[in-house]
């Protein structure tokens, strides 16, 4: 050990972790013996890694493995630790500090590297015994402790240490739960499609994932026993691990009277308010900014060396960090700016067999932000661009592939690409088929379609996301004979079409956007604006009740549950049911229109009134005296069902068969709030004189003397087209059931945004006919479906915003009539 | 000399704002729409579509664009001009986060 020395400065240093170490480090490489240094460490031990924390929790690693600086380098470097001792106050007029052990220690230059305190949130019970964080030695081994015992975990936080907890205390042989108070886990590092990955493997684990869940209370008797839900769940735990987040420790700086927001406030150099006061690591904030990851805290630390040894060095300017997650076994990797974007800024790369998505993100040339999943290796090529903000737009088109890729030469497209490719080069890597198989089947079975290669060959069968190679191959083998094909992929984010897409949420029960996006394959982050409202509706056809309808994926219209009009007023049309009102009604309707002051008051085609020129704001008012009148919506914005026309009929009709009214409102009461590929309109007419013009709407019934004739497919708007009939029945409520069972044919069937005629068309009448005609157990199974889909939509949308479901949403967010003095600055 | 005018005004909690949606603000001489994207960015442009002045907060946001409710111009929201073939520019104005909060610089927006 070196001697005190009179003409050394004194440094002190308070906090012995991993700021503190590394920056010492860069001193004594840069000034040996410059300094005589104090290190007051809280922890009783020496300078540990506390990233390994994780492995040594998952036995993957013991403490010795993970000593930085063991007690010979402190002996070395001369360096008076004071373990275990923990700084209680700085006197800067004295220029001293004192410990909790009475040490009085002077100093020239003083530094802070306490580092940060977990945050442990301020619920009953949060002090119990069993109630631990993650920060330190201490913390890992009472969790070992309670591991040992085994019984059931609780991590409280799904960002990355709360999940690197739960793979530790589940290697452990604990039954794990995981709370997070977001929708998505680590949602601060990962986007929709990786967070999608992420808990898929953390599942897999056998460790549970409640998202969107909030802890309100820890139980207990003397120590741990359960924590509760906001949702009024109890979850039984032995132990709770905190990982929800860290607080710049920042506590003993600003008693000392130095500068200090959310940590303690430095400048380039890492000087804070005082001059001979620096601060470095994670108790520190700069340009507004404070971080949570070792990269930035080195390049600080190397920064304050170099200024504790006199060097004149360019300051520190912050950092770009990335970020991976230590879980054996899942490879993520995310850094920069990976904000959603379109498919003009991103590319995107997925292989659903193998679980693997990277996301890269652009503006104006330049690499901003890059997720990755599955495959991870070349993260540190991304990160380095963008830390460089090198301009990649030559390399564009490869960049996904990665760094072995470049220099490859010009991009090949993609029927010269197939064409290059050996034999065995697999194509579809689901079910195994290389291209080889696939050609050989063309030639040898002359196939021609991408449906017959399917059929023969399995591939793209199964998750379709190899069919644009497939159709390479094709019209690679066959040249000018392949005649292209008749398909249309459903928009530029994917190679399948819409009916291909219905069929694998249905087969592979694909219950949300990121599982359909990663699980198909989808060349974009997030979808666009053709292929959203059409995944809503397919979801929330497929999985009713189930499946949260994502409003934002709406046209204002259905979003705000009105007609917006060319001056952005919206207009109200309340049901009539069947064209039926009442006196009351009316009265009502011409109160609101006065009381409103609406501007045009109209009956519309479809046998109702409309009130046009209303403002948003007013909607709920509006609504709310409606519904006090008994009305509802008349859903005129809805791609759902709109009215059901009808004439007079038998009761009061010369010329009437069957009660058409009744029948029309019965139509009307069955089938109103039902979501549907475009909107659909039904009338029923008393006789065939048809004055409700029943054979131009979607669904028509035409009473005769014997019963009813159901008629389809019809329309009178940008395209005319009589009704086909489909059948007849003799009684009401088979007429009721037939009709609910082609629109339920109908949901399940359509591309989004075919009107019925148009499915109808495609797939043929007669195969509607065999369907609900023929088929009665088909039939009768189709209107059990529709009925537990009607189920999920009982709700007056107008009634639930009403009663405030997202009241806000319709009123400004600030009104200013007075235009406030600007000031000077 | 020209001094640079800032007014931070408070408009509230980023969360008022849904989620790839919009919220919309009064000024004596217009109707500033906020928008919200899918990982917390705010912008704000005037409410008025360069093409026949739809309400552009009542459009569906997609990435950092908003496609116009009326006929479908799709709206760069940084810049506010029209994208792909159309053209035209919806005036954009300053907001910042701070603290989950949204502020817009009433400087500008209530001027001119
Ligand atoms: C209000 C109304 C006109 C009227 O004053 O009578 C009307 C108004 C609109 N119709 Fe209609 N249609 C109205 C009856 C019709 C009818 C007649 C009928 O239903 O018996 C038809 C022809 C029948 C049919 O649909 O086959 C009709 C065929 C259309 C079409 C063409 C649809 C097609 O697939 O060919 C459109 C355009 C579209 O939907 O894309 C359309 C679109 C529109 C829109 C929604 C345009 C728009 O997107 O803003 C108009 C909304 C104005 C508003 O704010 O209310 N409207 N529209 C009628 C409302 C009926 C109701 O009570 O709900
Ligand atoms: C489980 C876990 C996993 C992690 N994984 C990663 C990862 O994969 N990648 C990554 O980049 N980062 C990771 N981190 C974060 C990383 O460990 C921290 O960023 C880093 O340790 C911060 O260094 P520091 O020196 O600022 O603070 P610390 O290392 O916390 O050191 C501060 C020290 O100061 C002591 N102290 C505080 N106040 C006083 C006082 N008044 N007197 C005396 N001593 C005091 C404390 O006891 C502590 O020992 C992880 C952290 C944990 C806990
Ligand atoms: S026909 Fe329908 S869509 Fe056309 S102007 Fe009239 S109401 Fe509007
Ligand atoms: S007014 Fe916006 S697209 Fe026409």
């Amino acid at each position: 050990m070196t001697s005190p020395d009179k003409c050394r400065r004194k440094l002190v240093v308070v906090g012995n972790g991993m700021a503190a170490g590394r920056m010492l480090e860069e001193l004594f490489a840069r000034a040996p013996g410059a300094h005589d240094v104090t290190i007051f460490g809280a922890e009783p031990r020496v300078n540990y890694d506390r990233i390994m924390l994780s492995p040594v929790l998952a036995g993957e690693k013991t403490y010795e493995d993970i000593v930085i600086h063991g007690d010979a380098w402190y002996a070395e470097n001369g360096i008076d630790l004071r373990r275990g001792e923990r700084v209680v106050a700085v006197d800067r007029e004295a220029r001293t500090v004192t410990s909790s052990a009475g040490t009085v220690a002077p100093y020239d230059e003083l530094v802070l590297a306490t580092g940060s305190d977990p945050f442990v949130i301020p619920v009953p019970g949060a002090s119990l015994p069993g109630v631990v964080t993650f920060r330190d030695l201490d913390d890992v081994e009472k969790m070992l402790e309670a591991a040992n015992k085994g019984g059931s975990a609780v991590v409280i936080g799904g960002g990355l240490l709360g999940l690197e907890a739960a793979a530790g205390l589940a290697l452990k042989g604990m039954k794990v739960t995981v709370v997070h108070l977001m929708p998505t886990l680590m949602e601060r590092q990962l986007d929709l499609s990786a967070a999608y990955l992420l808990r898929r493997a953390i599942e897999k684990r056998g460790i549970t994932v409640e998202t969107g869940a909030n802890t309100v209370a820890i139980f207990g008797a003397g120590k741990v026993e359960a924590i509760k839900l906001e949702d009024g769940r109890t979850l039984p735990a032995d132990l709770v691990v905190m990982a929800v987040g860290i607080r710049p420790n920042a506590a003993l700086a600003k008693a000392a009277g130095l500068e200090v927001r959310r940590g303690i406030v430095v400048d380039d150099h890492l000087a804070t308010s005082d001059p001979s006061i620096y601060s470095v690591g994670e108790c520190v904030e700069h340009r507004g900014a404070c971080y949570g990851l070792v990269a930035p805290l080195y390049e600080m630390a190397k920064v304050l060396a170099a200024r504790l040894a006199g060097e004149e060095v360019a300051g520190y300017a912050g950092s770009i960090t990335s970020t991976k997650l230590k879980v054996t076994g899942v490879d993520l990797f995310s850094a920069g700016d990976f904000s959603e974007g379109d498919e003009t800024d991103e590319v995107v790369l997925r292989d659903p067999s193998r679980g693997i998505y990277k996301r890269v993100i652009l503006r104006d040339g330049h690499i901003v932000g890059a997720v990755l999943y599955g495959d991870v290796a070349d993260g540190s090529w991304y990160f380095d661009l963008i830390k460089k903000h090198a301009d990649v737009s030559e390399m564009r088109e490869t960049l996904i592939y990665g760094q072995a890729f470049q220099g490859g030469g010009a991009a090949l497209d993609p029927i010269s690409a197939v064409a290059a490719l050996s034999d065995d080069a697999e194509i579809c890597g689901c079910n195994g088929v290389s291209k080889g198989t696939i050609v050989g089947a063309i030639k040898a079975k002359g196939l021609t379609t991408l449906d017959e290669v399917r059929a023969v060959t399995k591939a793209s069968a199964s998750c379709g996301q190899c069919t644009g190679k497939v159709e390479a191959v094709l019209a690679a083998t066959l040249g000018a004979a392949y005649s292209g094909s008749s398909r249309k992929p459903m928009c530029k984010c994917t190679d399948l079409t819409h009916e291909e897409v219905r069929g694998f949420i249905a087969s592979k029960e694909l219950k949300s956007f990121p599982a359909i996006l990663q699980e198909l394959g989808w060349k974009t982050s997030c979808g666009c604006p053709t292929c959203r409202p059409a995944l809503n509706y397919y979801l929330i056809a497929a999985w009713p009740g189930e499946y949260r309808d994502d409003l934002q994926s709406r046209f204002v219209n259905e979003r705000l549950h009105a007609n917006i009009q060319k001056d952005g007023t919206f207009s109200v049309v309340p049901r009539m049911w069947g064209g039926l009102t009442t006196p009351a009604e009316l009265r009502a309707i011409a109160d609101i229109a006065e009381k409103y002051q609406v501007p045009l008051v109209k009956m519309t085609g479809g046998q109702r009134v409309d009130l046009i020129g209303i403002p948003k704001a007013s909607l709920p008012n509006v609504w709310a005296e409606l519904l006090a009148a008994g009305m509802v919506s008349g859903q005129a914005y809805a791609k759902g069902l709109r009215t059901v026309k009808t004439c007079v009929g038998k009761s009061w009709c010369r010329f009437g068969t069957q009660d058409s009214m009744g029948l029309g409102v019965k139509l009307e009461k069955l089938m109103c709030g039902s979501w549907t590929p475009a909107k659909v309109k039904l009338a029923v007419s008393g006789c065939p004189r048809n004055c409700s013009e029943a054979t131009v709407k979607d669904i028509g019934v035409i009473c005769v003397d014997s019963g009813y004739d159901i008629h389809i497919a019809g329309a009178a708007g940008l395209h005319v087209r009589a009704t086909d009939l489909l059948g007849h029945v003799d009684t009401e409520e088979e007429a009721l059931e037939v009709c609910a069972a082609v629109l339920q044919a109908y949901r399940e069937q359509a591309v989004y945004l075919d009107r019925l005629y148009k499915w109808s068309e495609k797939v043929g009448l007669d195969a509607v006919r065999a369907q609900i005609i023929d088929d009665l157990a088909n039939r009768k199974a189709l209107y059990q479906r529709f009925l537990v889909s009607q189920r999920a939509v009982r709700k007056d949308p107008w009634a639930e915003r009403v009663a405030g479901r997202e009241l806000h949403e319709f009123m400004p967010l600030a009104k200013l009539d007075i235009i406030p003095a600007p000031v000077e600055a | 000399m020209e001094h640079k005018r800032e007014y931070w005004f408070d408009l509230g909690l980023l969360t008022a704002i849904p989620v790839r949606g919009a919220r919309t603000v009064q000024v004596p001489r217009r109707d500033i729409a906020v928008f919200r994207t899918a990982n917390n960015e705010v912008f704000a442009l005037e409410n008025k579509c360069p093409h026949k002045g739809g309400p552009l907060s009542e459009g569906i946001v997609h990435g950092r664009k908003v496609a116009c409710p009326l006929h479908n111009w799709v709206i760069d929201l940084e810049s506010g001009h029209a994208t792909g073939a159309d053209h035209g520019c919806a005036r954009s104005f300053p907001v910042k986060i701070e603290n989950g909060r949204v502020f817009i610089d009433m400087g500008v927006a209530a001027a001119a």
